[in-house]
């Protein structure tokens, strides 16, 4: 019996921690799988995280928070495409910068706006997602529906079929007159919307208000579950379900204190690391991920 | 006007490039600046006043400058391999547990020979913390981004239990070594330059500053003067060309991550051994990702690499003046400039080079050439 209730306990909070991941997974896999790699899933998930807030403590709704969150997303997600589509800039480089720029601009502008040291004012009952049926919010129901909504846009959809081909052989797609950087744009808008509601799961679900580096690193680990996942909608959430397992085991783990708390900490990394190298390059990849489509030129 | 470009011309192009980059991070910096009611040019004017306006400030930019000329170095030497190595942060934080054994447990040697062990030390245990992520890129095509961000993640934990199980300082209360013994110090340039009767402002400024350039005249000469420099380079420009000329492209991966991580191992030479003279949580701050902006901004110079050091060293000191003369900013703003000029360096050089060359040459035959 006791143990009955420990897994269920143990279950039901991988379900909740998994929710950001999923989401952050399911926005890179939209812009992936149309050959945009997508290294700014933590940017955008901090961006989106405060943003959310910020706005669902100004205006005192969620659901104007939470359009915040979704609008920050999809105006980095722009700002990388500019870079990667538009002018065809190394697409891990970009992420990577977006990440640190936002690393830089959310704690000054959360500073200036609030003056609370980088966090906003706590948020609520009427600013946060809360629970509305089984224990969990509207944002962990939203996250799990999305992954058959997404199976059934990808692959049963004249959308999807475009869009999975953008990501194999952009040149294929050019050739049968669709144009390549409109449908990359298109999966960079949603992606856009995913991440920054992903991060804003962190500040107005998981917790009453952003903090400081608040996504500590769950931009990444969403990109291992992708990889893990194969780039398809099923596959990757039980790949976050996985991790997500693993952080909850960890923070039972704790409690215990049978191992040092700070190796049991890592665990979640760990596992990325060897679930990252027992699949290795993956199959699945898309076969134009991370190059920059050039139209051919007349010489 | 001539349409050719010359490589006089080219390198022209490359520095007019980088320097609109750098006017538009600060551009946009600015622009930050003033929507949260901060005067952008007296900001920045308190920033080079804190970093170049007086002796202590230009002792403690150099000091800086020396931890990100090891990181960029490290960042820099991995891109030219076609891999990216952001892990710099985790692979510096081993760092200094190399360093800090034997400063901590040889500290009966003689400085000339305690010194150099625990440099070597920092650089194996920098090049043994990048190991597994370069032999995963190398042989199972994992994405060394994801494994290095990971491991920045894993030296956090692992050195936090280190030094809160094993390497306390008796009786200490913080998470930290003791102190290391005079020999195990790094020299600071005023006591050296005081030895000659040069009097100089007291600063954390350091043996490790002539290190970090040695260190750069070094990497320079073995990617442009040697074999390995050489298959370095054809890796990183074109894998398949490299395995059809018997290169094998893993191998040099491998062999790449490890010097990457051996140069930012050296990042706790500067921190370690030369400022905190003692291993404590979280000495680099932030140097390995410094290190990214730097590398992108060097381009193929040596030069170039010391001087985009120097610039992130005096955003670094200048804005610890800044933030206490103008409270309503926040010391992060120095990272926004890092990634917009990551962005417009390293993702967007095209934006720049395209309009520049055209506006060289007045050709757009040669602008399409010069942005290839």
């Amino acid at each position: 019996m006791e143990t009955a209730t420990q897994i269920l306990l143990l279950v039901a909070a991988a379900i909740r921690l998994a929710t950001p991941l999923l989401l952050a997974a399911l926005a890179g896999l939209y812009a992936e799988r149309s050959g945009v790699i997508d290294l700014s899933l933590e940017g955008k998930m901090l961006a989106g995280a405060f943003a959310g807030a910020a706005v669902a403590s100004v205006t005192g709704s969620v659901w104007v928070g939470a359009l915040g969150a979704i609008l920050t997303g999809i105006v980095l997600s722009l700002l990388h495409g500019f870079a990667t589509v538009t002018h065809r800039g190394n697409q891990v480089v970009a992420g990577m910068a977006i990440n640190i720029a936002m690393a830089g601009l959310i704690p000054t502008v959360a500073q200036a706006i609030f003056a609370l040291g980088g966090q906003t004012p706590q948020l609520g009952p009427a600013q946060r997602f809360l629970n509305v049926a089984l224990g969990n919010n509207a944002l962990t129901f939203f996250a799990f529906l999305a992954v058959p909504a997404t199976g059934w846009l990808l692959y049963r959809t004249g959308w999807g079929l475009r869009l999975r081909a953008v990501g194999e052989n952009p040149y294929a797609v050019d050739t049968a007159g669709l144009p390549v950087a409109r449908l990359r744009y298109q999966a960079l808008l949603v992606n856009g919307a995913l991440a920054g509601l992903a991060g804003a799961y962190l500040s107005m679900a998981a917790n009453a208000g952003f903090s400081r580096d608040m996504t500590a690193g769950k931009g990444y680990l969403a990109i291992a579950a992708l990889i893990f996942g194969r780039w398809a909608p099923v596959p990757t959430m039980l790949a976050c379900l996985l991790f997500a397992f693993a952080d909850a085991a960890q923070a039972q783990l704790q409690t215990v204190r049978i191992l040092p708390s700070q190796f049991v900490g890592a665990l979640p990394y760990i596992l990325t690391v060897l679930v990252l190298a027992l699949v290795g390059k993956g199959g699945g990849m898309p076969k134009a991920l991370g190059i920059p489509y050039v139209k051919e030129r007349g010489a | 006007m001539s349409s050719e470009i010359t490589p006089a011309r080219r390198a022209g192009i490359e520095v007019a490039v980088v320097a609109s980059a750098l006017i538009a991070a600060f551009a946009v910096a600015g622009i930050v600046l003033a929507v949260i009611g901060a005067d952008p040019i007296e900001a920045f004017g308190i920033l080079v006043y804190g970093a170049f306006g007086y002796p202590e400030a230009i002792g403690y930019t150099l000091y800086y400058a020396t931890s990100y000329m090891f990181a960029g170095l490290a960042v820099w030497v991995a891109l030219k391999a076609g891999i990216f190595n952001i892990g710099g942060e985790g692979q510096a934080y081993l760092g200094g547990l190399g360093a800090a054994l034997p400063c901590l447990f040889l500290d009966t040697l003689p400085p000339i020979l305690l010194l150099p062990l625990a440099m070597i030390s920092a650089a194996v245990f920098g090049a043994g913390w990048a190991a597994i992520p370069g032999y995963l890129q190398a042989r199972r095509q994992t994405h060394v981004v994801v494994t290095t961000i990971m491991f920045n993640f894993i030296a956090g934990a692992l050195m936090t239990y280190l030094l809160n199980n094993w390497l306390l300082a008796p009786g200490g209360g913080s998470p930290e070594t003791r102190s290391f013994a005079p020999q195990a110090i790094m020299p600071a340039l005023h006591e050296i330059l005081a030895l000659v009767g040069i009097k100089i402002a007291h600063s954390p400024a350091n043996l490790s500053l002539l290190v970090a350039l040695l260190a750069v005249a070094c990497t320079w000469t073995f990617m442009f003067r040697t074999v390995w420099g050489y298959e370095t380079r054809v890796v990183g420009a074109n894998p398949n060309a490299a395995r059809y000329a018997g290169i094998d492209p893993g191998a040099v991966i491998l062999r790449t991550m490890l010097i990457s991580g051996a140069l930012v191992g050296l990042v706790a030479v500067n921190e370690v051994m030369g400022v905190h003279k003692r291993l404590i949580l979280d000495f680099p701050a932030g140097a390995g990702f410094v290190g990214i902006a730097v590398a992108l901004m060097a381009r193929e110079s040596a030069i170039g690499l010391v001087l985009a050091s120097v610039l992130f060293a005096a955003l670094a000191q200048g804005s610890l003046d800044l933030v206490i003369d103008m409270p309503m900013i926040n010391r992060e703003v120095v990272r926004l400039i890092q990634g917009v000029l990551i962005l417009f360096c390293g993702a967007l050089p095209s934006l720049f080079r395209k309009f520049i060359t055209r506006l060289l040459t007045q050709s757009p035959a040669a602008a399409q050439a010069g942005a290839l």
